[in-house]
């Protein structure tokens, strides 16, 4: 068996290949299914039904896809430069920290001032927690990946501290948590008697407006160029440290919106335990979507529709919620394979 | 009898017919050359036979056995060793480590050192290749390392080498140096077959030509038979003569050098100290020298990469103080860069907007500050490949597809479409087949005709001799004074090429006033 390189990917592959990954992982997980004895179509339906089967599981993968597909933007954006900001986690509890701080009574105004200051608020705190990185590595050469990832841990204990201090609410009985946002800050929901709130406009919004800049502008142009080469983008006369810079705060700009739809519209306050790795699982959902934009709409709603539908797998037959973040990964690796696959042509011999 | 032979080899890649029906046998001791231009298909012939392609039809014969078709470990096997274009070394391992890479089994208790380091000791000694086994290849100049490539293939026993365009990286030094091995090798009893599309380096080294054109044996002939032009014209197709120079009066200066210096951590390793150089309007300055002597500096310098740390840089009659390639684009410099493909061209982006890297910024490609006028581009790039003749598919392939001829040649209509006072061409032909050669110079002339100063980077002589109306030569960086082309001959330039760069007062003292 041998792989040779194909002269041109037509687009139907291109397609079709991410779809046959995920079918691929869900036949290899289904092997870890029968280990348990469950049967497996049976475990898949309650799985696909938790996850897409009512009003209320459609609703609630919805509220879960919407801080992924923000995440998987950030990702998607600042991996196409190839600025690996692996800080996602960190940006999104910026942005939930600068909601806090704004929307717990210092501002009040109007809902149609107060949710788009929110955002702004959001985006600048994302953005500003990923300006040392970009500047120690332009300025340095010091590897983002690095400061990036171990930034997350100085951010979530900086929360920590702010949330047994400073920031507790003192009418939360002891709970490290802060003040809710209050009623003027909150995103309205978008469908009566469920969780899924307006963030989930924001995200679909924030996913065309980031494609039709890569796509369609000179800004895009120049990021798409660095990513792909850098030394031609510099000869070219692309100013390669701003690129980074513009990128970087794009990037730490959407994980910081994360922040706000999740305090702002899911829980209504800030805690701990906001996130359960959304910053990282954007990395996942961004890699699935092959750092398409558009793409990342879809994946992020997979990647919401396994986790909120092994729950309900996880009532109706005995199989750990494990398995999602099982099926997840495979994906990601089926993906990667498929990809390969999609510039390669495999020959049997 | 035959060591090797090839029976109707064809092989297919999607339209593309890149060997058809090829048939070819080698003799014990002897250098068989193997002619073509870019893409006629002989790399892809070498490929099969080391097995790494699995060819649609044909079969190999190595000393009267068949060969096991797409396995390489057979062609090794078999005492074949193949030396690629590209070298395949790892920089961080020693020469000894490198050569004894995938010798030893896996699993055997130690690597026995000793004995490879006395065979490899023994092998180059017996081919006259200077080797120190425990040096870093990163530390290797370039020559070094394809002696290490080679002295690989022949640690493995190899008996039929290939030499995939083994001179396309190589100082002519270091081509005389490589020759003188191969043959040692063949009076030794090792067979060779040597690619390149260099006529003059086939006629010197090869015993018998065999001419590959759109993937088919087209001639095959012994090369005391052979001259330049008939190998050429085999080679072509058609009868190909590459433009000269016609020498005009040169106009204002328009490039000069003032005793512009760079430090060594600025530049590529080696520092520019002291450059003193006028480029005039209508004319073109050729700058001999062997790579490493600090053509990397020079070439960030002129695109814009680096600024000097001493001395001025005058375009025009006023010293340059900003220091950026979109500076240098807005004020009518011209830049080819050295390699096309890290530098020149984003492979993974299309044609189109390659063709509007530099423009990006400019009014008809841009609409309310940053919005890309898709339409705009796309009519401005159709201008431009028709009037360069840069042939390809459409304008929306990746720009990776181009051959590179074509994409040179989309390099130089994007310089040359801005009307450049000034044009620096580093290394412009390197690669390219004569085709594409002739038409690369033809432009660069048409450019001196219209009013540009070019200071062209060549490791060519002939073509220095055959485009400069003025050589100068750099050495360890510094440029010597340049001298007009009609006082100079090869021999000159190759004593000024080792580092007397005096020699150029002693010629213009030489000469009447």
């Amino acid at each position: 068996m041998r792989l040779e390189a194909r002269e041109n990917t037509p687009l139907w592959l291109i397609l079709l290949a991410p779809a046959l990954a995920v079918l691929a992982a869900l036949v290899l997980a289904s092997g870890l299914i029968v280990w348990t004895g469950e049967p497996v179509l049976k475990a898949y339906g309650f799985l696909f039904n938790g996850a897409f089967g009512s009003r209320f599981a459609l609703s609630e993968t919805l509220a879960r896809a919407t801080p992924l597909m923000l995440t998987g933007l950030a990702a998607a954006v600042a991996f196409r430069a190839r600025f690996w900001n692996i800080g996602g986690e960190g940006q999104l509890y910026c942005g939930a920290l600068a909601a806090t701080w704004l929307g717990t009574g210092l501002v009040d105004l109007s809902p149609a001032l107060m949710i788009p200051l929110l955002f702004l608020a959001g985006a600048l705190a994302g953005g500003l927690a990923l300006l040392v990185p970009v500047l120690l590595k332009t300025r340095l050469k010091v590897d983002e990946v690095v400061t990036t990832l171990l930034l997350n841990f100085v951010i979530l204990l900086f929360v920590n501290y702010l949330l047994e201090g400073p920031l507790k609410d003192p009418m939360s009985l002891g709970w490290p948590q802060a003040a809710p946002i209050i009623d003027n800050g909150l995103l309205p929901k978008l469908l009566p008697r469920t969780r899924l709130h307006a963030g989930f406009i924001v995200a679909l919004v924030s996913a065309t407006l980031v494609w039709l800049l890569m796509r369609y502008t000179v800004w895009g142009y120049e990021i798409r160029a660095v990513g792909l080469n850098p030394q031609a983008a510099a000869f070219a006369g692309i100013h390669i440290n701003w690129t980074v810079l513009r990128v970087a705060l794009l990037s730490g700009g959407l994980a910081g919106f994360a922040g706000i739809t999740e305090v702002a519209g899911l829980k209504g306050y800030l805690t701990l335990d906001l996130s359960p790795g959304f910053g990282y699982a954007g990395i996942a959902v961004a890699m699935l979507a092959n750092l398409h934009p558009l793409g990342v709409i879809a994946s992020a709603i997979f990647l919401a529709g396994i986790y909120v539908g092994a729950d309900s797998m996880s009532r109706g037959v005995n199989i750990p919620t494990y398995i999602a973040d099982i099926i997840v990964a495979t994906s990601v690796l089926a993906v990667l394979v498929s990809l390969m696959l999609t510039h390669y042509r495999v020959r049997l011999r | 009898m035959a060591i090797l032979r090839l029976e109707g080899i064809s092989k297919r890649f999607g339209s593309l017919l890149a060997n058809d029906a090829i048939s070819l046998s080698l003799e014990r001791g002897e250098v068989l050359a193997l002619l073509g231009e870019n893409g006629a298909g002989k790399t892809t012939l070498m490929n099969i036979l080391f097995g790494h392609y699995l060819a649609d039809s044909g079969s190999i014969e190595v000393d009267g056995q068949a060969l096991a078709p797409g396995a390489t470990s057979a062609a090794i096997a078999a005492g074949i060793g193949m030396v690629h274009q590209h070298f395949t070394l790892a920089e961080n391992l020693s020469v000894l480590d490198n050569i004894m890479l995938g010798t030893e089994s896996l699993f055997a208790w130690r690597s026995n050192r000793r004995q490879a380091r006395r065979r490899l000791l023994e092998l180059a000694g017996r081919f006259a290749m200077q080797v120190v086994p425990d040096r870093m290849v990163a530390d290797l100049s370039v020559g070094e390392r394809q002696r290490v490539e080679i002295l690989k293939v022949l640690f493995h026993d190899a008996r039929i080498l290939i030499l995939d365009e083994p001179t396309a990286v190589l100082t002519p030094q270091e081509v005389e140096q490589l020759f003188a091995t191969l043959s040692s090798m063949v009076e030794d009893g090792l067979s060779i077959i040597f690619i390149s599309h260099k006529l003059h380096e086939i006629l010197s080294i090869s015993d018998r030509v065999v001419v590959l054109r759109r993937g088919a044996v087209v001639a095959e002939t012994a090369t005391a038979d052979a001259d330049r032009h008939s190998l050429a014209e085999m080679m072509v197709g058609r009868k190909v003569t590459r433009p000269t120079v016609q020498h005009l009066p040169p106009g204002d200066v328009v490039l000069e050098f003032d005793r512009v210096g760079v430090h060594a951590r600025h530049g590529g390793g080696i520092a520019l100290a002291e450059l003193n150089l006028r480029v005039h309007a209508n004319e073109i300055i050729g700058l001999a020298g062997v790579a490493g002597n600090g053509q990397l500096s020079l070439g960030k310098l002129l695109s814009g990469l680096l600024t000097p740390d001493s001395g001025r840089l005058k375009f025009c009659g006023t010293a340059l103080q900003h220091f950026s390639p979109r500076r240098f684009i807005e004020l009518g410099i011209g830049r080819i860069p050295e390699d096309r493909q890290v530098t020149g061209v984003v492979g993974d982006m299309n044609v189109w907007e390659n063709a509007i890297s530099e423009k990006l910024r400019e009014v008809p490609f841009w609409r309310m500050r940053w919005l890309i006028d898709f339409k705009a581009c796309r009519a401005y790039t159709r201008k431009l490949l028709e009037q360069f003749d840069v042939r390809c598919r459409s304008m929306e392939i990746p720009a990776k597809q181009l051959s590179g001829g074509n994409m040179q040649k989309l390099i130089l209509a994007r310089t040359l479409e801005n009307k450049p006072k000034f044009i620096f061409a580093n290394q412009p032909v390197r690669g390219l087949d004569e085709g594409a050669i002739a038409a690369v110079h033809e432009n660069l002339l048409a450019a001196k005709r219209a009013g540009a100063g070019i200071l062209l980077v060549s490791e060519d002589l002939d073509e220095l001799f055959a485009l400069a109306d003025r050589i100068a030569v750099i050495y360890q960086g510094r440029i010597s004074d340049s001298l007009a082309v009609q006082d100079l001959n090869f021999r000159d330039i190759g004593v000024m090429m080792a580092g007397d760069l005096g020699h150029a007062r002693n010629l213009t003292a030489d000469a009447p006033a």
